[in-house]
């Protein structure tokens, strides 16, 4: 207790904080709490997606290409311009289609970091 | 050859004196260990593409590739196609991770995810084992072509190519052979390229022949029009395990690895990853023309031996001067191959070898980094060498094939589980490198260095001999399946710090995260 004739001073009486503030998202995944662990995952999960689909590109494409000779030599026997089919598709055709899948891939996996990046800039809630 | 070995011996002096100028260049620019090792992390995309695309074409590009269509046809051009086709798989998967990760080498890379050192060591042997194994036929190819190309005796050749790669890796480390390597790339694009188009015009000028012939005079034009192997379903089996190890053995190779790690970030090493898988297709468009032209003017080479197409070629097409010029080309061109592969492979087994084993004397400060790097450096490229000078003849396609089979049966797995599997642990993933490791480099080793391939000719009507010698096709998916299996097994043992190490992996450099 104070001495009398001097007012007691004012104190502020507050709670504890009923809900913790808000945090950064990326202090989320710092702290691997369920809703960080779910930012990580869902990159994980796009990230994979598309790295499947451009290797399923790959395997379509280039992959399956010995078996459907080996089911229809017959095809082998084509020429076009003088040259043989096999030679074309494999010696030829093949590079520009691996570069247009890589390319398509680099898009869209700098896309994908760039949807996270701003995602995690943005302070949550 | 009855040509004189004149323009050889000149384009061979000359590549040789650009390669120790350029080295001596980047020297003047490397001053600290991690200039040695990573070339300080700041290797701008297009000089890197360059440098990797410089140190990837090896001799088997360079002249295995076309000599190898002239005598198969169309099942070989599952090479080149599977050499490139394996950067779009790391530009994919693993690209980006690898570099974000932070780690020197493919050790570094699985000690820090799975905080092992067991782990560590395996695959610190096994970068010395995929590095030998690749450097070997590099130093045989050397001898063989300086023999074809100048009439130089053997030993030449690997001396030469040992000496030039160790006076240029000692010297400048990561730094300066990143220019070279760069450098390389296009005298090897040039040097292919160039003959080509001239042979071609030639062969126009002399009226086309051959090509109105498709159906008649070569009765074989049907197995060398097929993209399949002979044999049936064997024919098949070789064909699949020759693209499973292309495709997923490209990111265990050591020297193509360890750039990565000198890209500024990760979206740098994509860029890199995509830049490279251009200029190997431009590399790679060119081999053809050689076998196609080798089949009409060249048709005894298809009989025998036919690495030397390359070199020959334009001695069968043409006379006098423009002969003389265009085999120096292709000589320079060949000579810079075996150069820059040693010289990439020698960079990566010699950092292995300075922080695995030379390192330890380095950490008790009895060695300091870089001084560690040259004797490691000595040691990287003295016993390849001297291996291939006590003339261990092992066949030079055959071994290069193996050191994909064992690069794709152990580090693919441990790659693509490590980035994208969190629940990969130390024992699935030392399991997995240990069957995927003997799995491969044990079948295929027996066949190489003992008869065991001629006993079990007829064993099982010749698929024991094919399954020992082609193993990718079995090991890759037997050395995942281990590691998946055991890790399953032994779920205690995620590392603790697996999250953080994903985050790190696979965050944009962008975020500010806690990356561990």
């Amino acid at each position: 207790m104070s001495g009398a004739g001097t007012p007691p001073q004012r104190v502020r009486v507050t709670g504890p904080p009923r809900r913790r503030p808000p945090l950064a998202r990326a202090r989320e995944v710092d702290q691997e709490t369920p809703l960080g662990e779910l930012y990580l995952g869902s990159l994980l999960r796009d990230q994979l997606a598309i790295a499947v689909r451009t290797l399923a590109w790959i395997v379509g494409g280039l992959g399956l290409l010995p078996l459907v000779f080996f089911a229809w030599p017959a095809l082998a026997d084509h020429v076009v311009l003088g040259v043989p089919v096999a030679w074309w598709l494999l010696g030829v055709l093949a590079y520009p289609y691996l570069l247009l899948v890589g390319w398509r891939h680099l898009r869209r996996a700098e896309r994908t970091e760039d949807a996270f990046t701003e995602l995690m800039d943005e302070v949550g809630r | 050859m009855t040509a004189s070995p004149v323009p050889g011996v000149v384009a061979i002096v000359l590549v040789t004196a650009a390669t120790l100028a350029i080295g001596t260049w980047g020297l003047r620019l490397s001053r600290t260990t991690s200039d040695f090792f990573v070339a300080s992390r700041t290797v701008d995309p297009r000089l890197n593409a360059s440098a990797i695309g410089g140190e990837y074409l090896s001799a088997a590009s360079f002249l295995g590739v076309a000599g190898l269509l002239l005598v198969s046809g169309a099942d070989m051009l599952w090479y080149p196609v599977g050499w490139t086709a394996g950067f779009l798989v790391v530009l994919a998967l693993v690209a980006a991770p690898l570099r974000r990760s932070g780690a020197y080498t493919l050790p570094d890379f699985a000690e820090a995810r799975l905080g092992s050192r067991s782990v560590r060591t395996a695959c610190s042997l096994l970068v010395v084992v995929i590095g030998w194994l690749y450097l070997l036929p590099q130093f045989q190819g050397a001898g063989l072509t300086l023999g074809a190309a100048v009439g130089a005796p053997y030993w030449v050749g690997p001396l030469v190519v040992g000496g030039v790669v160790l006076a240029n890796v000692t010297s400048g480390g990561m730094r300066s052979v990143t220019f070279v390597q760069a450098f390389q790339y296009w005298l090897k694009l040039t040097a292919l390229l160039l003959p080509a188009v001239v042979l071609a015009l030639v062969w126009l000028g002399d009226g086309r022949p051959g090509a109105q012939e498709t159906s008649g005079p070569f009765p074989d034009l049907v197995s060398w029009s097929r993209p399949v192997a002979e044999g049936g379903g064997q024919g098949l089996y070789v064909t699949y395990s020759v693209i499973v190890a292309t495709f997923l053995g490209t990111m265990g190779l050591p020297h193509v690895v360890v750039r990565f790690y000198t890209n500024p970030d990760g979206r740098a090493a994509r860029r890199t990853t995509l830049a490279v898988l251009g200029l190997l297709s431009a590399f790679y468009l060119v081999p053809p023309v050689y076998g196609a032209l080798g089949r009409i003017y060249a048709p005894d080479l298809a009989a025998g031996g036919s690495d030397g197409l390359v070199l020959q070629l334009p001695h069968l097409m043409l006379d006098g001067l423009g002969a003389d010029l265009l085999t120096g080309l292709v000589v320079a061109g060949a000579f810079a191959a075996f150069l820059s592969t040693s010289s990439g492979l020698s960079v990566a087994v010699a950092g292995v070898l300075s922080q695995d084993l030379v390192g330890r004397d380095r950490e008790r400060g009895r060695l300091d980094g870089v001084l560690a790097f040259r004797l490691s450096a000595i040691v990287a490229v003295g016993v390849p060498c001297l291996t291939a000078l006590a003339g261990a003849d092992v066949g030079v396609a055959r071994t290069v094939g193996l050191a994909f089979a064992v690069a794709a049966s152990t580090f693919c797995p441990l790659l693509l589980l490590g980035i994208w599997w969190p629940r990969l642990t130390d024992v699935g993933a030392l399991a997995g490198l240990v069957v995927g490791g003997l799995g491969s480099a044990g079948a295929a080793g027996l066949t190489l260095a003992t008869d065991l391939g001629d006993r079990l000719d007829d064993a099982w009507g010749g698929w024991a001999r094919l399954l020992l010698e082609q193993p990718a096709a079995w090991s890759v998916p037997l050395a995942m399946a281990t590691m998946v299996g055991i890790s399953r097994a032994t779920p205690r043992r995620v590392p603790r710090h697996t999250t953080r190490f994903l985050v790190r992996l696979h965050a944009p450099e962008a975020v500010e995260l806690d990356r561990g």
